[in-house]
């Protein structure tokens, strides 16, 4: 029966919601009395059992939990009739805990999904030399395992034969893929684009790469939950309290109807709504404006911010290389543009998407006589020209001459951080294109407003080399930047600044941010990048918008702010009830509940001034 | 209690917390039996987790299960090492 009445507590919520508003209706429109208190007894009755019930179990192992301040008071205005109120209380308390259970559900399918996302079985090679589809748990290190086309890789192992190109960002991030070959380490969870490999299991089960993810992500989840209890902690000193000088009034006075007054103008009603209405005005703030902020806990956090770490790769860059500075050289450029992109549409390589995207659409023509080049390039025939397409080494070896310009301008794009794609047409030079990953428009200038706003240090942390790193950074005009940086490592040095006391902010995308993400005190995600960093995080920026992280930031101040106004009308005007209760004339029950209504109306009102909360 | 006795190390997968008073029932229900050792016990909210050490010639993984049971939380499995 208990665990019955549990079980349906999103419907009893419900019900009891209905139920008040019919009550309400009944008294405005039709003034039927009796109707209204009826609908609000049921309501009353129904609200408080379920909550009851967690009073008693609660009780039971000796733990004062807010259930049992809130059975007391409902309880209490039960006794002195007044209906309207019990209702009320239950069915906020109710509705209060639904909307968390909804936010946390949220953030515990991230694990879910990670674990989703391990492969759960392998073609294992058996001892009839034959391989065989095996459950993942029956792989052991030593293990010679088959993986084919678009299959994930089961364990870390080492490629014995085969070749393939695998997509790791599952593990690091990025998401071009990364060659292959014997000898070549691979990591479980990763994804073979195409290929076919054989690999000898080196790690397996909760040894891999990937697992360690997993409880990375685990244990960082469950290292934050102080503001949680700071509700318990809230309650212990606070609603105890008010029942103690509710026992001593009845005490000295014998008057059961004061004491029971001041239990109900004690109950602390404005305060169970103030909060909560400025979180959810602030959390449609942030919806209506592409930032998704994840519970209340994040706010208070948020608002405290010293440091934001960012991730570089499809946080502060676009993620995809694109082609970002090119130069022309000699006549009849569109026809060698024409030949490039016929040769590219050919190759998987990287950077052949980046060039094919620069140069759009146009009418293929076929190309014959391709040769690959180890380290260089391609060279082909297209038209009966012959075509080289590659870096500067494969320039020299067809003795194509770089003239003084072509130099200085391949000096100042390789400066530039770019890979260079250069094009020659019968041993000469038409074109040379830069491709890099580019920094997201308008970047620069978000960062300067989030210095604005209070923010100490910018850091950016990168799996890239230092090299790349320090231009992007010297670019941005970030406090630090470190290249280099495997998952672990982010992780330790986000630890590290958390030692130093600092409240530290992480912004990343990919799965191998997930253990940042979630360890940092504020875990932001990229709304463009994987499932898991967007559920694993504090706040998502929905479209990787990076622009929304200055907004973010200044509204979460502001619903800070107005928490703080919100709990301090509900904590004062129920300080200015209680003590005119005990040494006034004028203070009646009716008095008190008007104006503990009116200082729920006000904080409500005031919490709706977020919604309207813009940027300046 | 260390050292001499069948200590084990136990991870309990409970089903879905929702509310922080949650994790002080369990820990105050586990607490209070016998073989359990106090310090190590520890709930964790997100991953809906509970971590002890016990001492098997005192207490069965089945009894710590009923203990979690009785104030109100259902046990999804358990792993004993």
């Amino acid at each position: 029966m208990q665990r019955y009445i549990l079980s349906k507590k999103n419907q009893i919520t419900l019900i009891s919601g209905i139920l008040i508003v019919i009550g309400f209706m009944s008294k405005w429109t039709v003034e039927n009395m009796d109707v209204f208190k009826w609908t609000l007894i049921i309501a009353s009755i129904l609200g408080v059992a379920p909550i009851a019930i967690q009073a008693y179990q609660a009780l039971r192992v000796k733990v004062v939990s807010i259930d049992v301040l809130v059975t007391i008071a409902v309880m209490g205005a039960f006794m002195i009739q007044n209906y309207e109120e019990s209702a009320i209380v239950t069915f906020l308390f109710l509705f209060g805990a639904y909307l968390e259970q909804r936010t946390l559900n949220q953030t515990r399918s991230a694990i879910k999904e990670l674990i989703e996302m391990a492969p759960d079985s392998a073609l294992k090679l058996m001892e009839n030399g034959e391989f065989e589809e095996v459950d993942i748990d029956d792989v052991e290190e030593g293990d010679v395992l088959l993986v084919k086309t678009g299959a994930k890789v089961p364990v870390d192992g080492t490629v014995l034969s085969g070749e393939g190109y695998i997509n790791e960002a599952t593990i690091t991030g990025e998401s071009v893929p990364v060659e292959k070959k014997e000898g070549s380490k691979v990591y479980a969870g990763t994804i073979l684009d195409n290929g076919t490999i054989r690999i000898v299991a080196d790690r397996v089960g909760e040894d891999t790469t990937f697992s360690k993810i997993i409880e990375l992500v685990e244990e960082a989840q469950d290292s934050k939950s102080e503001a949680e209890r700071f509700i318990d902690r809230f309650a212990k000193y606070y609603t105890p309290a008010v029942l103690f000088i509710g026992l001593v009034v009845w005490v000295i006075t014998r008057d059961i109807e004061l004491a029971i007054t001041i239990l109900v103008l004690g109950c602390p009603g404005a305060l169970v709504i103030g909060v909560p209405v400025s979180n959810v005005a602030g959390i449609g703030n942030g919806a209506r404006n592409g930032v998704l902020l994840k519970g209340s806990e994040v706010i208070s956090d948020f608002s405290r911010l010293d440091t934001i770490v960012f991730d570089k790769t499809g946080t502060l860059t676009m993620g995809n290389p694109s082609v970002g500075e090119k130069e022309y050289y000699g006549d009849n450029i569109d026809e060698a543009l024409i030949f490039l992109a016929s040769i590219e549409k050919e190759s998987d390589h990287p950077l052949a998407k980046a060039v094919l995207e620069e140069i759009g659409d146009v009418q293929f023509l076929p190309v014959e006589n391709t040769e690959v080049v180890k380290g260089g390039g391609i060279v082909a025939t297209v038209n009966g020209h012959r075509v080289a397409v590659g870096n500067v080494h494969l320039m020299e070896r067809e003795n194509v001459k770089l003239g003084e310009k072509a130099k200085a301008d391949i000096a100042r794009f390789e400066k530039n951080g770019n890979s260079l794609v250069l094009t020659s047409v019968d041993g000469e030079l038409k074109i040379l294109m830069g491709v890099r990953d580019q920094i997201r428009p308008g970047v620069k200038e978000d960062l300067q407003r989030l210095r604005k706003l209070g923010v100490k240090n910018l850091i950016m942390l990168s799996g890239d080399n230092q090299g790349t790193v320090d231009l992007v950074s010297r670019e941005l005009g970030l406090t630090e930047a470190h290249g280099n940086m495997l998952p672990e490592d982010k992780t330790e040095y986000i630890k590290r600044l958390k030692e130093k006391g600092q409240i530290v902010a992480f912004v990343g995308d990919g799965v191998n941010d997930s253990p940042s993400i979630a360890l940092a005190d504020i875990g932001i995600a990229m709304g463009g990048g994987t499932d898991v960093a967007i559920e694993t995080s504090d706040v998502v920026l929905m479209n990787s918008d990076f622009s929304r992280l200055p907004h973010a930031l200044g509204l979460v101040k502001a619903t800070a702010r107005n928490m703080k106004q919100n709990i301090f009308i509900a904590v004062g005007v129920v300080l200015i009830l209680l003590a005119s209760v005990l040494f006034s004339e004028w203070m009646n029950m009716s008095i008190g509940m008007l104006v503990h209504e009116g200082s729920i109306l006000a904080v409500i009102l005031n919490g709706m001034r977020l919604l309207r909360y813009r940027l300046r | 209690m260390k050292g001499e006795h069948n200590m084990k190390s136990a991870t309990i997968q409970l089903e879905t917390l929702t509310c922080p008073s949650c994790m002080l029932k369990i820990e105050a229900a586990l607490k209070n039996l016998d073989g359990i050792d106090k310090d190590t016990v520890d709930v964790s909210f997100n991953s809906s987790k509970v971590k002890l050490n016990f001492d098997e010639d005192k207490i069965s993984i089945d009894e710590i299960e009923k203990a979690i049971n009785k104030v109100g939380y259902e046990v999804i499995k358990s792993k004993v090492k």
